[in-house]
């Protein structure tokens, strides 16, 4: 019976899980390899998972794939290592935050791909650009929603540091930063999740190298399976990253799940 | 001399959305004497937490002012430790981190703190537990905790917020018998706030009760009970005649409290 709230048995939600994926798969098969839908549309996926041995034997698509990865961690890394201190800041700061929030706000709906053709201008169609748009993409989301969180410290916490005679430095340092680490890092992983959306984009424009070429390439080429192969590439990659990231955070911040 | 010396103070909050301010504590006069035990007993929302805050330096009084050792009182410092009614551990802390952190805040090298820390992790019987996260505790051994970091800074006074009030009764019952263990070895200044009349006299030297909201002192009751008081004393004829009068007393109170609401709503 399917109860509200129920929990799952762990082992059930494995099973679940996996079972999606195979129905996923199953159906895709069914599909294709069932002649409902034509060849050109959607590879199956058989000639799918060869298409993808040939581009990383022979094509070298594993270069495209570091390549990517490479730019998704070089842009995050610098939009963190930007938005981190200034979203504590104008969390911790109400008049830095009056001053930052409005601007950043604004800046937060500028869709990321829509600087592609400024970026270029500025930056021309090297690395750089690409690590541009990422970081474009993703330090405003990340300075807003450190704010927010930061702005949410618990007073209590605050007030007992006060009476124990932390100073406002002290306050901000020993008390609201690893007060909130662990909700900072569970907001990094969440963007970095939305940083591979942006890099495909970037990757399609001006770009020889890269996940997103190969699949505007194969585009050009009717080569679907290429394209598929490609997309369940990035997923791989994000599931992997966001799995690393969550045992990262376990392992740094024991005490918030103990 | 006294320790604390309370005058005049009162706090007005202002009216929210234009509404009228609200008067939360009337003028309040109040001496207290060093080594001290006070409890401030009065019914929810009479301003006793408010008085405790000011005290603390938490929040400001609209009038008056607070002295302790003659010296105003303008901002919370390490000379009044606190401990409050919510759980207030830093949960990214151990529970030995947790009682060091005030020592640590004031810079005292780490060996003198961990001797400190450890003789508060004996004193409140958590020895077996300092490395232990605050979630890994029950409610009591939290709140024994928080009162041990108010007093590893050795503060002048201690402010005690209702610090039992989220416990069951029989821990509750435990941890009254502790802290008063404590304060009859180590004769601190205490005030405690709390709206239950057994906890304000068991505990006290002197019981202030605080009138319905906008607060004032309404009276001040010496407790002459013997130290060091066991829990079989809350069943003694003298400790019975007390609570009767409280009870008396704080029941006009309450009163008073339940009938402005129903007024007001």
């Amino acid at each position: 019976m399917l109860r509200p709230l129920h929990p799952v048995a762990p082992g059930t939600r494995t099973v679940l899980g996996i079972a999606f994926f195979v129905l996923f798969v199953a159906f895709g098969a069914w599909i294709t390899l069932g002649g409902h839908v034509n060849r050109i549309f959607l590879a199956d996926p058989l000639s799918m998972l060869k298409d993808g041995w040939r581009l990383l034997v022979e094509d070298r698509f594993w270069l495209d794939i570091l390549i990517t990865i490479w730019r998704v961690f070089g842009g995050f890394v610098l939009a963190s290592i930007v938005a981190v201190p200034i979203g504590i800041g104008m969390g911790a700061w109400k008049p830095v935050e009056a001053f930052l929030e409005p601007f950043v706000s604004f800046a937060r709906y500028l869709p990321a791909s829509a600087f592609i053709p400024l970026l270029i201008l500025w930056a021309g169609i090297g690395e750089l650009e690409k690590l541009l748009v990422i970081f474009v993409g993703s330090v405003f989301q990340i300075i807003l929603i450190v704010a927010v969180k930061v702005g949410s410290t618990r007073r209590d916490l605050v007030e007992a540091a006060y009476t124990l005679g932390a100073t406002d430095n002290g306050i901000v340092k020993r008390v609201i930063m690893p007060a909130n680490a662990p909700e900072i890092a569970e907001t990094l992983r969440l963007v970095l999740g939305w940083a591979w959306t942006y890099v495909i984009v970037a990757e399609l424009i001006g770009s020889s190298s890269g996940i997103g070429y190969m699949i505007i390439n194969s585009q050009s080429r009717l080569a679907t399976g290429q394209i598929i192969f490609g997309i369940i590439v990035i997923g791989l990659i994000g599931l992997l990253s966001d799995f690393a990231f969550k045992a990262l955070n376990r392992w740094l911040y024991p005490w918030s799940l103990a | 001399m006294s320790k604390l010396l309370i005058e005049g103070v009162s706090r007005t909050f202002a009216g929210v959305g234009g509404g009228q301010p609200v008067r939360a504590l009337q003028p309040v006069d109040l001496a207290v004497a060093a080594n001290d035990f006070i409890t401030i007993l009065g019914p929810s929302g009479c301003g006793k937490s408010t008085l405790l805050r000011i005290v603390a330096g938490l929040e400001a009084p609209s009038t008056g002012r607070v002295l302790l050792d003659g010296k105003a009182v303008t901002r919370p410092g390490p000379d009044r430790g606190m401990a409050f009614q919510s759980y207030t551990l830093f949960p990214w802390l151990t529970v030995a981190e947790n009682i060091g952190f005030g020592l640590r805040e004031q810079g005292r090298p780490e060996r003198e703190r961990n001797e400190i820390v450890a003789s508060y992790i004996d004193l409140v019987g958590l020895r077996g537990f300092e490395n232990h996260w605050p979630k890994q505790l029950s409610g009591g051994m939290q709140q024994r905790t928080a009162i041990a970091r108010a007093l590893a800074n050795d503060p002048e006074i201690l402010l005690l917020d209702e610090p039992f009030g989220a416990l069951d009764n029989q821990t509750r019952g435990l941890m009254q018998e502790l802290l008063l263990g404590i304060w009859e070895r180590r004769k601190k200044t205490v005030l405690f706030v709390t709206h239950d009349i057994e906890e304000a006299i068991f505990m006290a030297s002197r019981v202030i009760v605080m009138s319905a909201r906008p607060g004032r002192i309404k009276s001040d009751v010496p407790v002459d009970l013997p130290h060091p008081r066991h829990y079989t004393l809350k069943t003694s004829p003298e400790f019975s005649e007390l609570k009767a009068q409280l009870t008396e007393d704080i029941r006009i109170e309450a009163m008073r409290t339940a009938q402005t609401q129903s007024v007001g709503a």
